[in-house]
């Protein structure tokens, strides 16, 4: 029978193995439930994955895609190397859009120079209240951050839908449930003019860059390190869990709630009932398939916001339902989950039944 | 009951098992009679307990028999070993606490037929081998010596021909090992072998017909320890290889206290632990004070509370060099010159999935500019780690390489060095030498003794009596989160140990 045995040491060729080995049972089981749907399963996942990136700015809309799901992996690799799971990150997310949407909307006239900076402090600061209720919560009453988190997301998706239908409506807005638009001056600067490619885009790797040389060269990132893997080391060594809870629930929602400034900014110009199409969600994924790396968020990033453009695409093209794009995601995360088992273990085929005499 | 066969119960010859790096049996030999308690002697790392593990079935030999009752037999796994009759009762139990004795019994139990009548075949067996133990009683509620019962019961009710204990008395006051003893000479006599493991001598010369004694894997001899003295046992058991530890010079009468408690009282935040109860001591520079006592009567506790892993409330509660630490945490007493080595070196001392290089860096990360500016030197840091490994002879591929794939004792020693290389001026270190092979326990010690004599004040706390003899210039004894008043090493013996140790355990509630 097939058997795992532990390997003593973990395996470098498994550690990027693993999400390629996820990756590809992916695609075989995406391809069987196309199958079984009654669509040719070839054609399907080549309309998922390949054909949205040979459309025209196929590119462009990838990075722009890709930006949000990059900073709050990027956050979130950090958080949970650290054993703190932060679920909620799409609240965090919304807040920030809330706050830093908020000062726009209250500064129609403000100059671009003073207020674009403003908004992203305050979208970050949205992001980083909301992260640190959740700490305040754990450190204080030990409340789970994993329920915590994720409840804060819907909190602030109801205040969301509760100020773009009451006090924030735009009144000349025919009663649709949004504000009015942003100023010119509180769009997100343009990288390339003409195109969505905003300030976002560069920020993204730069934070990914930032945060991986804090993780791996920094006493701060060493405690974040050693808290996730000996918690009781940690306290051995002196390293306050507290302070490392606060920390880690402070820049990953304060990096969400950037996310979400940049993204109402970046694409939409106004806050809708709808600002995040489950980024915080798929930031989860993107944090495990980058191997909870910073480094490895970017490419992990830039595959997730793929299969938003390819449910997109599935969804006009072959008329299946927008959820393919939740179920692709799925399926991808239980595989890299359980491939993980490879990292510490070989499967070896033993034979049963000559052992017992 | 089948009639007993000719010729001994259990013959082993020829056992070898290899371990990466080390050879943990080198062709042992071992026969045990029937009707017999059989000694198997030797100190920690001395190859005993792999010995036992292949009997079990747990642990497969690289070669070697095993003949069992007449027969050949090649034992798979410890479901094979208890249908042939053998019994094993290991050091640490594996009850579940929240479960009743008789439910945790029926959980070891093979199939639901063995359980029927069960209540009754526990009384039944407890009644006759004087081995009390009420089926209804939760085992939280027990004190070791009760669980250990469980265990044995466990094993009778299967019948067995031959039962192995290992070190069954470590865990036991000296009253509950006279009850112990009492039972398993009864079961001797009615036909039930026991192997047993300890490396205690008195016991073993009071208590086993025959011994085998094994040293770094091998058999070094088999005698009637009723025969031989105490000092002969440990002679051959130890070797003269170990060479005495060299005497210190009485140390300056005037030498100030580096390290005072005072009335440290902590209560347990674990539900089954053990409160400190007014604990007060002093350490002066250049002395080393032994802490002795049965596991878990406060040593955790009070290495929690020393370490600053817990905090003692008070700050005059502890003083390091004469400044108050009770309210500072792990970091702040390093920096009061203070340094640790917990009894735990898996995830406490040392991070396992971490490389030697980052686990230097887990204590050491205040010393010598290892950081700077919050960002980790890494030459510095690797540089550290190859000075302990260096200076502490500790066998691994590098400082690369991951904790978990050192040797116990090899890891200990790298942890041993790196708090040594700190020059502490107060080291606190509890069971300097669990789990570790003679050779690197001869260099710990030898580490030890040379900071203290380079003016550092020293608290071992070890449940291995030998080992506290050997280093403290004071002993004290934890029983109960009490701790005795700490006494010159060279005015007590043995016995007083025992008593203090007996005395006041298992009373507090």
């Amino acid at each position: 029978m097939l058997k795992f045995e532990p390997r003593g040491a973990e395996s470098q060729f498994w550690r990027y193995g693993a999400p390629v080995l996820a990756l590809l049972l992916t695609g075989v089981t995406a391809g069987l439930i196309f199958a079984v749907m009654g669509r040719p399963p070839g054609r399907t996942v080549y309309t998922l994955l390949v054909a949205p990136l040979l459309q025209q700015d196929g590119l462009e809309a990838l990075v722009v895609k890709a930006a949000p799901l990059i900073l709050m992996g990027v956050g979130l690799s950090l958080a949970y190397r650290a054993n703190v799971w932060n679920i909620g990150t799409d609240g965090q997310f919304t807040l920030g859009a809330i706050c830093g949407g908020g000062v726009a909307l209250a500064l129609p006239d403000a100059p671009a120079w003073g207020l674009y900076p403003a908004m992203m402090l305050a979208g970050a600061l949205g992001g980083m209240a909301s992260g640190g209720l959740v700490a305040w919560l754990r450190v204080r009453f030990n409340a789970s951050e994993i329920l915590t988190s994720l409840m804060f997301a819907y909190i602030t998706q109801y205040l969301l839908v509760w100020l773009v239908t009451g006090p924030w409506r735009d009144p000349m807005g025919f009663g649709f449930p949004q504000t009015a638009l942003f100023s010119d001056a509180a769009q997100a600067p343009r990288l390339i003019a003409e195109t969505n490619v905003h300030l976002g885009i560069a920020l993204a790797p730069l934070t990914a860059v930032a945060l991986w040389v804090m993780l791996e060269k920094t006493l701060l990132g060493f405690q974040f390190r050693v808290l996730g893997q000996a918690a009781r080391a940690a306290r051995f060594a002196g390293f306050r869990e507290t302070r490392l809870i606060w920390v880690a629930m402070l820049i990953s929602g304060g990096l969400a709630g950037l996310a979400g400034l940049l993204e109402v900014t970046g694409t939409l110009g106004q806050l809708t009932t709808t600002l995040s199409p489950g980024y915080g969600f798929t930031a989860i994924i993107v944090a495990f398939l980058g191997r909870l790396s910073p480094l490895g968020v970017v490419p992990a990033g830039l595959l997730l916001a793929l299969t938003y453009l390819g449910g997109d695409a599935a969804q006009m093209n072959l008329g299946l339902p927008n959820a393919i794009t939740g179920i692709f995601q799925g399926i991808l995360l239980f595989y890299l989950l359980g491939c993980d088992i490879l990292l510490n273990n070989r499967l070896r085929w033993t034979r049963r039944g000559r052992m017992a005499a | 009951m089948t009639l007993p066969s000719p010729g001994p119960l259990l013959q082993m010859s020829g056992m070898t098992k290899r371990y990466p790096g080390c050879l943990a049996n080198d062709a042992v030999n071992l026969t045990v009679e029937r009707n017999q308690i059989h000694a198997l002697l030797g100190e920690n790392g001395a190859g005993k307990s792999t010995l036992v593990k292949m009997i079990y079935g747990v642990t497969k030999p690289d070669a070697g028999t095993i003949t069992w009752d007449g027969q050949v037999v090649n034992i798979a796994n410890p479901h094979q070993a208890q249908r042939l009759g053998i019994g094993m009762v290991f050091q640490h139990f594996s009850l579940f606490e929240t479960l009743t004795v008789s439910e945790n019994i029926a959980l070891g139990l093979a199939s639901a037929k063995e359980r029927v009548g069960l209540r009754e075949r526990i009384l039944r067996i407890s009644t006759e081998y004087g081995l009390p133990l009420e089926p209804d009683r939760v085992v939280h509620d027990l004190s070791v010596g009760e669980r250990q019962r469980i265990e044995i019961v466990r094993c009778l009710l299967q019948n067995p021909k031959l039962l192995i204990m290992d070190e069954p008395t470590s865990v036991l006051t000296p009253h509950e090992a006279q009850a112990l003893f009492a039972t398993l000479r009864r079961l001797a006599a009615e036909g039930c072998s026991i192997l047993y493991i300890s490396h205690k001598l008195e016991e073993v010369r009071a208590l086993c017909s025959v011994a085998t004694i094994m040293r770094q894997g091998r058999n070094v001899a088999s005698c009637r320890p009723a025969d031989k003295t105490v000092r002969e046992l440990a002679e051959i058991m130890i070797a003269a290889d170990l060479s005495a530890p060299t005497p210190r010079p009485a140390r300056a009468a005037e030498a100030r206290p580096r390290l005072v408690l005072d009335r440290l009282t902590v209560r347990s935040s674990h539900q089954f632990g053990t409160d400190l109860k007014d604990i007060s001591l002093s350490v002066a520079g250049g002395e080393i004070l032994g802490i002795a006592g049965i596991a878990g009567n406060g040593q955790s506790e009070l290495m929690d509370a020393l370490s600053g892993e817990v905090l003692a409330g008070r700050p005059e509660t502890i003083l390091l060099d004469g400044q108050p630490a009770g309210h500072l945490g792990p970091r702040e007493r390093r920096l009061a010159g203070a340094c640790f080595i917990p009894e735990e070196r898996n995830g406490h001392g040392a991070v396992t999935t971490m490389t030697l290089a980052e686990n230097a860096l887990l204590s050491g990360f205040g010393q010598g500019g290892l950081v700077r500016f919050g960002l980790i030197d890494v030459g510095r840091t690797i540089a550290f780690a190859e000075r302990i490994i260096r200076n502490f002879d500790v066998r691994t591929s590098g400082v690369q390489a991951e904790a978990r794939s050192l040797s116990g004792g090899n890891l200990q020693k790298f942890l041993v060095g790196r708090e040594v290389l700190q020059d502490p001026g107060v080291l606190i270190i509890n069971q300097p030498t669990w789990g570790v092979d003679a050779g690197a326990a001869l260099a710990i010690h030898e580490a030890i003794m040379v900071l203290a004599r380079q003016g550092a004040a020293v608290l071992v706390i070890s449940q291995d009596l030998d080992e506290v003899f050997v280093l403290a210039d004071q002993v004290a004894v934890i029983a109960g989160g009490r701790l005795s008043a700490p006494v010159p090493t060279r005015q007590v013996t043995i016995e007083d140990m025992g008593r203090l140790m007996g005395g006041t355990a298992h009373v507090e509630v």
